[in-house]
């Protein structure tokens, strides 16, 4: 069997787990090898989030927030935007590829975007390959 | 104590049945750490769905519920519910979402059985290290705010008013009344807009519960549902309204004319006016930009207030009221509501952005409402109907979807053009009944109560109806019966013939779009556009009104294009809405808000700069930071920064999340 990558989808309440939802009531298919785990706001996520996925045998990890200057809470989102730079260097020292972690922007209306961006990552990690064999030391 | 969970697997019919193998997933969840019972059922959300659980709460003693359903955002308060009716704090249930995530979004059964799976497994998880929580009880404000003044605005205030509470109307322009007061007719009826509206306006302004609150702008909104408290800046109108009898005579002095907003600029007015005739409240208003006096002032000159002194020479007083006040600033005002209704409306698509129709280059090219004005008898020409030349056109042309159904513009329908389309043929057949009157539409969408029997009776008034949509208006004739006429250019798609229409005039209907100033006031009251820009209602079907700010409303169209009726119907929904709530006098606040332990608090002071809210301070004796939990809304962006891990997110605890994460790895 091929190689399907498992991903961690971390969605803010407001914007994209709505639009997550949105892909559902309009029927919109994607691929099935994201799995959504629901935060209030993308402010909440912590990046030891991101490392627990990895740890636990994640091969990717999505992280949805409301667009920029949209945010239910006001500007999480900003604050999320501005962990990420730090988080994806501290990554690259354990050999976790860029691609690996994403932070998205998608709106309550945006379900077709939502599965275009599941869609994408699942394609791009097919191509980078299962996270434990690769890069890390086998222990995530 | 230890978890003891019970699991539900929903089938939703075949929704999810179809998909995901419920019985799989059902005997999977049997074997999951601290699960009491795993069953399936046809429809959870149903009575005997909810009864199964509260059986077995009790039968069993279950601490833990997990239903696998649909989204939370759809069924959790029922199944909260459900918990709490049977003696178990609702905070320790969880949904898994197997619907929208899972069944609806994949093909392959297999796979999505096993993600239903790893779902479920992550909702078990969770669910075991939830904590019971108390909801709060605060009281509701019975005041309300209702943010724009037009039609939909007008009933929302009114329904509120009018069952004996306070209501705030805030009016963005001088005067209340939106579009509706513009039009001439209304459609199918053909009631004068003005006769039914102005009544209502008057209502408003006589009305002792309604502060109507005009020439002014939202400027910041804070607290939550029951009790918000607005900003609000009162624009200087430079006019004393306590003073100034609406006699409109300072128009009469001011020596500056300009193009008339009301009018679509098709009239003038001063830069001294009363909005309009029927203008509520009836006070003048200075436009400041272009007054002489206000301009001189900031030019260091004094000239002009012809309006406040009169001219001598002619033996003209000036306002005699003494209403007019140069010296008025903009002031602040606060006000405290537990209820916002926001009724904002549309703008008109600007045609201008289609270059071919030549809207603003050739004279006679009209959009919709400038022809509502040009129709309506206290418009700029009394009524009649007539091009910039001042004589009556003898061919009009009305096309159909400009800027809607257009995937150059809006994608949408704005649903209001074909019958307002259908109103103009008619007000022509009886004002210019020698005209020849062409409609160019796509397709006719009459669906409304009367709707489809106007099209019938305009069909048989003799107005000739094209469908195609028009490719080009040029002025360049090909021919001596084209001269000086404007010409349409069709594809009359019935007889699949390339036609050119010389008529005298256009009137393109435009769409409905939202306001430019939609995205701010998204923004201040934390309200979410769909992808078109209009507001986001909570539930397309089920929750219309309602908005993801509880306590915050939208009516009208600034939720979406829509017609007097439905707007007007709308208005009192969420007036309702909110009545119920005021009625009810208190409303349950959501329990998770975050928490500071005192003991591994450092007293960094990251989380206080990072809240949004200013829930959070400093307690400069314990040195500690302390939360505020009435202002706390539970982002939990503090949880997420605090280096010493001392704050903790109510129902979204780093360790509910960490398993949740875990779980849907498994």
């Amino acid at each position: 069997m091929s190689f399907e990558p498992r991903i961690v989808g971390i969605l803010c309440n407001w914007c994209s787990y709505t639009g997550a939802d949105l892909a559902g009531t309009s029927r919109r298919k994607y691929a099935p090898n994201v799995r959504v785990v629901r935060v209030m706001c993308s402010g909440r996520v912590d990046p030891t989030f991101v490392l627990k996925a990895f740890e636990m045998g994640a091969d990717g990890v999505l992280v949805c927030g409301c667009h920029p200057g949209d945010c239910h809470y006001q500007d999480g989102n900003k604050k999320t935007a501005r962990r990420m730079p730090l988080l994806k260097k501290m990554l690259a020292q354990f050999g976790i590829e860029d691609g690996r972690v994403r932070l998205e922007w998608v709106s309550a209306s945006e379900g077709d975007r939502f599965a275009t961006i599941v869609n994408e990552m699942t394609e791009q990690l097919r191509a980078l390959g299962p996270f434990r064999s690769n890069g890390g030391d086998g222990h995530g | 104590m230890e978890p003891k969970i019970g699991v539900y697997i929903c089938h939703c019919g075949s929704n999810i049945a179809g998909v995901v193998d419920v019985v799989q997933v059902t005997e999977y969840a049997k074997r999951l750490p601290s699960v009491a019972v795993a069953r399936d059922y046809k429809y959870m959300c149903s009575d005997p769905g909810q009864n199964l659980i509260k059986e077995d709460i009790k039968a069993l003693g279950l601490n833990r519920v997990v239903v696998a359903s649909c989204s939370p955002r759809m069924h959790e308060p029922t199944f909260r519910r459900v918990c709490q009716d049977t003696g178990l704090n609702q905070y320790l249930f969880e949904m898994a979402n197997i619907r929208e995530h899972c069944s609806w979004v994949h093909e392959d059964h297999g796979q999505a059985t096993e993600k239903a799976k790893a779902l479920v497994s992550a909702a078990v998880r969770r669910v075991s290290r939830h904590e019971p929580l108390e909801t709060r009880e605060v009281a509701v404000n019975p005041c309300t705010l209702v943010i724009g003044g037009g039609v939909a605005g007008i009933q929302a205030a009114l329904e509120i008013a009018d069952s004996g509470h306070k209501v705030y109307l805030l009016e963005k322009e001088a005067s209340i009344g939106g579009h509706m007061a513009m039009f001439d007719k209304t459609f199918p009826t053909l009631d004068c807009a003005a006769c039914i509206l102005t009544p209502k306006m008057t209502s408003v302004g006589q009305n002792r519960n309604i502060e109507l609150l005009t020439y002014s702008e939202l400027v910041e909104v804070s607290g939550y549902i029951g009790n918000f408290k607005a900003k609000i800046r009162k624009k200087a109108r430079y006019i004393d309204m306590a003073k100034c009898t609406g006699c409109g005579w300072c128009s009469e002095l001011c020596p500056t004319s300009l193009p008339n907003e009301f009018d679509c600029g098709l009239g003038k007015r001063k830069a001294i006016y009363i909005p309009s005739a029927y203008a509520v409240p009836n006070k003048a208003i200075v436009d400041a930009r272009n007054c002489r006096y206000l301009k001189g002032l900031a030019s260091g000159k004094n000239a002009c207030r012809l309006c406040q002194t009169g001219i001598e020479k002619k033996g003209l007083p000036g306002c005699e009221a003494g209403a007019i006040d140069f010296a008025q600033k903009d002031e602040m005002v606060e006000i405290e509501i537990g209820n916002i209704i926001v009724a904002t409306g549309f703008q008109q698509f600007d045609p201008s952005a289609v270059y071919q129709f030549g809207y603003g280059r050739y004279d006679n090219v009209f959009t919709g409402l400038e022809f509502e004005r040009l129709s309506n008898a206290s418009g700029p020409t009394s009524g009649s109907i007539v091009l910039k030349d001042g004589s009556p056109p003898r061919s009009i042309a009305i096309l159909h979807c400009v800027g809607s159904r257009d995937t150059n513009y809006h994608r949408y329908c704005s649903r209001v053009c074909c019958m307002y389309s259908l109103k103009f043929a008619h007000l022509l057949r009886e004002k210019v009944p020698e005209a020849k009157v062409y409609q160019l539409y796509i397709d006719m969408r009459c669906a409304g109560s009367g709707y489809e029997e106007f099209y019938e009776r305009l069909q048989e008034e003799g107005v000739d109806f094209i469908r195609g949509k028009a490719g080009e208006i040029t002025n360049i004739a090909e021919g001596p019966a084209e001269e000086g006429k404007l010409v349409v250019i069709v594809e009359d798609t019935l007889v699949r013939r390339k036609r050119r229409l010389p008529v005298d005039m256009v009137i393109l209907s435009c769409a409905l779009e939202p306001r430019p100033d939609a995205e701010q006031l998204a923004r201040i009251l934390s309200l979410s556009r769909k992808a078109d820009g209009f507001f986001l209602e909570k539930h397309p079907k089920l929750d219309p009104v309602a908005t993801t700010t509880d306590g915050v409303f939208v009516v009208g169209c600034c939720q979406s294009p829509k017609d007097i009726p439905d707007t007007v119907a709308q208005a009192s929904a969420a007036a309702a809405r909110a009545l119920a709530l005021i009625s009810k006098g208190k409303v349950e606040i959501e329990a998770a808000t975050a928490t500071v332990d005192e003991e591994h608090c450092a007293g960094c002071k990251i989380c206080i700069d990072l809240c949004p809210y200013k829930a959070i301070s400093f307690d400069e004796e314990k040195k500690v930071s302390s939360i505020n939990e009435a202002l706390c809304k539970g982002c939990g962006t503090c949880v997420a920064a605090c280096p010493s891990g001392a704050i903790t997110g109510r129902h979204f605890t780093t360790e509910q999340i960490m398993a949740e994460i875990e779980g849907v790895l498994a």
